[in-house]
């Protein structure tokens, strides 16, 4: 076959995987078709991996490197397949940013490796190489930063003095740079695109470092168009097709995706970058709340919602941590045995990324129907019995309707204090994932059932057995 | 101003491409239940390890003995492979529980 007609079978096939990836992720955004959604976009990436590796034009590929790229490909597979069937479902929006740090790493090692191919071509050219590079690296470390703030490692904001005049000096440093590389001549040299490779590392961390674990889903569904950006950049070095469109659509896609979280949380995605979330203010709003809490013992518990019409369970991250979504489960199915009728209330933001919560719970095989979005469910909360607040916390605090001052002023949350008694479940009288104290507490409609949330489920499942 | 006019008209095909890519990656996803926001986004990241197939053409185009060059490619796959290969897998994970709880 003679090397056009080679280049054409490959467009084609570019051609063939863009429109899969764009079936494949409007298949993803409906209930019923997301799953083979899903696989439709896998099957476009395989089709545009296995012709890029097969058909792409070029010098003669020997042995050795045809042996590294399908070598790479192998430990790629073997270590993300691995990881990804293993890893708990708790703690699935670590890996996802873990990934998608790996992709940005990718796109900047692409420009890195590509630079001394490129450093004599035009300035559009060497813009695409350094913006690439920019944004690979903020998004791979930006990304490593939030996956150790979601899994613990680094669970306090932190903040330098005024980092927001450090964080926009950096950028503007940055900016500066790049147009240096393209205008000043003797500054187009390998030292100092590392130099732009380290500024740009060090921005991802001082980028994600001071924002708040609440707001972590965000800045990592925005990490995500990063890379999308990042890839796209490739596309267009290379007048690579499918990673222009690939690139291009998750780019979009996933900004549009930040929008919409954003929205749910009700915080303008500029106060979620510079706006200052738990920390510093939280110490402030503590001192405002203050009063008896009074406590519930698991028998009383057990009786009050034996004789319930309607419990409403609302379901938070510390219910997955304890790992208690079997046990909740079974509380549910015996409540429903003896005629109360049961719900969850899912927030948006409930669990660490929007979603999340319903994921854990499908996993204990709750029924689909049963997970009621907030603004399904407020409304019934006025003729609810007992609302059992698992693990959650901050999606049900009041001060995010009444107290201007607080960081989540603003946020809609479950109108549960509506509700004829409310039982909350925590480990202690700590505060939330943001934070910041809970009012909710010190009601008078409110009782606390202090444990583990797996300890005091079973306690409480093994109580209504008996009855 | 001529070089912007050079550039763009050079250029046109892939503005094409990406502005309109820019507007279905916004509709495709405008109208998605919250309940998957988290399997959209995750897929969503596996779609950008597309970067993969820059990484397939560095190594490609790199001479075979420019060691770093082909180290550094050689990392890049496998990096971009985690991604793709990871980000289905664990999005597929997610997605199997929605179906199972459907019958």
């Amino acid at each position: 076959m003679d090397g056009i007609t080679q280049i054409y079978i490959l467009w084609i096939i570019y051609l063939i995987a863009s429109v899969l990836f764009v079936v494949g992720l409007k298949m993803l955004s409906g209930p019923e078709t997301a799953r083979n959604g899903n696989l439709v976009a896998a099957l476009g990436m395989g089709l545009a991996i296995i012709g890029t590796i097969f058909i792409h034009p070029g010098k003669e590929a020997s042995a050795m490197k045809l042996g590294l790229i399908f070598g790479g490909i192998a430990i790629g597979t073997v270590v993300g397949w691995l990881t990804a069937k293993r890893v708990q479902m708790t703690k699935m929006p670590e890996l996802v940013s873990m990934f998608n740090g790996m992709g940005g790493a990718c796109a900047a090692l692409i420009s890195l490796i590509e630079y001394p191919h490129y450093a004599d071509s035009p300035k559009r050219v060497l813009l695409t190489i350094t913006l690439g590079l920019l944004i690979g690296s903020i998004s791979f470390s930006g990304s490593i930063i939030a996956y150790l703030k979601l899994n613990g490692t680094l669970n306090k904001p932190y903040r330098l003095p005024s980092y927001n005049i450090v964080n926009a000096v950096l950028v503007l440093i940055t900016i500066a740079l790049i147009i240096a590389i393209l205008f000043v001549p003797a500054l187009n040299t390998y030292p100092v695109i590392f130099g732009l490779l380290a500024l740009s590392l060090l921005y991802g961390v001082l980028f994600v470092l001071p924002i708040g674990g609440a707001d972590m889903p965000v800045v990592i569904s925005l990490l995500n168009s990063f890379t999308g950006v990042a890839a796209a950049f490739g596309g267009f070095l290379y007048n690579n097709q499918v990673m222009l469109t690939g690139g291009i659509l998750v780019g979009s896609a996933g900004t549009l995706l930040t929008i919409v979280m954003c929205k749910a949380m009700n915080r303008p995605l500029f106060n979620v970058i510079f706006g200052a979330f738990g920390g510093g203010t939280a110490a402030v709003d503590t001192s405002t709340t203050g009063g008896s809490v009074k406590d519930i013992s698991t028998t009383d518990l057990a009786t009050l919602m034996f004789y319930s019409k309607r419990v409403v369970i609302v379901p938070g991250y510390g219910l997955a941590v304890a790992q208690a979504q079997q046990i909740i489960r079974e509380l549910e199915t015996i409540l429903e045995e003896n005629g109360v009728e049961v719900k969850y209330a899912i927030h948006p933001v409930a669990g660490r990324m929007p979603g999340h919560m319903n994921v854990l719970l499908a996993e204990s095989n709750v029924p689909y129907e049963k997970l009621v979005e907030m603004d399904d469910i407020n409304p019934e909360f006025p003729t609810t019995d007992v609302v059992f607040v698992v693990g959650a916390n901050d999606v049900v605090n009041p001060a995010a309707k009444t107290n201007p001052a607080s960081p989540i002023y603003g946020m809609p949350i479950l109108d549960v204090e509506q509700a004829h008694h409310i039982i909350v479940n925590k480990r202690s009288m700590n505060a939330g994932y943001a934070g910041i104290d809970n009012e909710l507490f010190y009601n008078p409609k409110t009782s606390m059932l202090f444990g583990d949330a797996k300890k005091a489920l079973t306690d409480l499942v093994n109580e209504l057995k008996t009855m | 101003m001529k070089e912007l006019i050079h550039f763009l008209g050079e250029n046109i095909e892939l503005l094409y491409i990406l502005i309109l890519s820019i507007f279905v990656g916004i509709e495709v996803i405008g109208h998605v239940p919250s309940v998957l926001h988290t399997p959209l986004m995750s897929g969503a990241n596996a779609i950008h390890g597309v970067v993969i197939v820059g990484a397939i053409i560095v190594m490609l185009d790199t001479a075979d003995d420019n060691y770093l060059g082909l180290a550094l490619g050689f990392i890049a796959v496998i990096l971009g492979t985690l991604n793709v290969v990871g980000g289905f897998v664990v999005t597929d994970r997610m997605l199997e529980m929605f179906k199972k709880k459907k019958k």
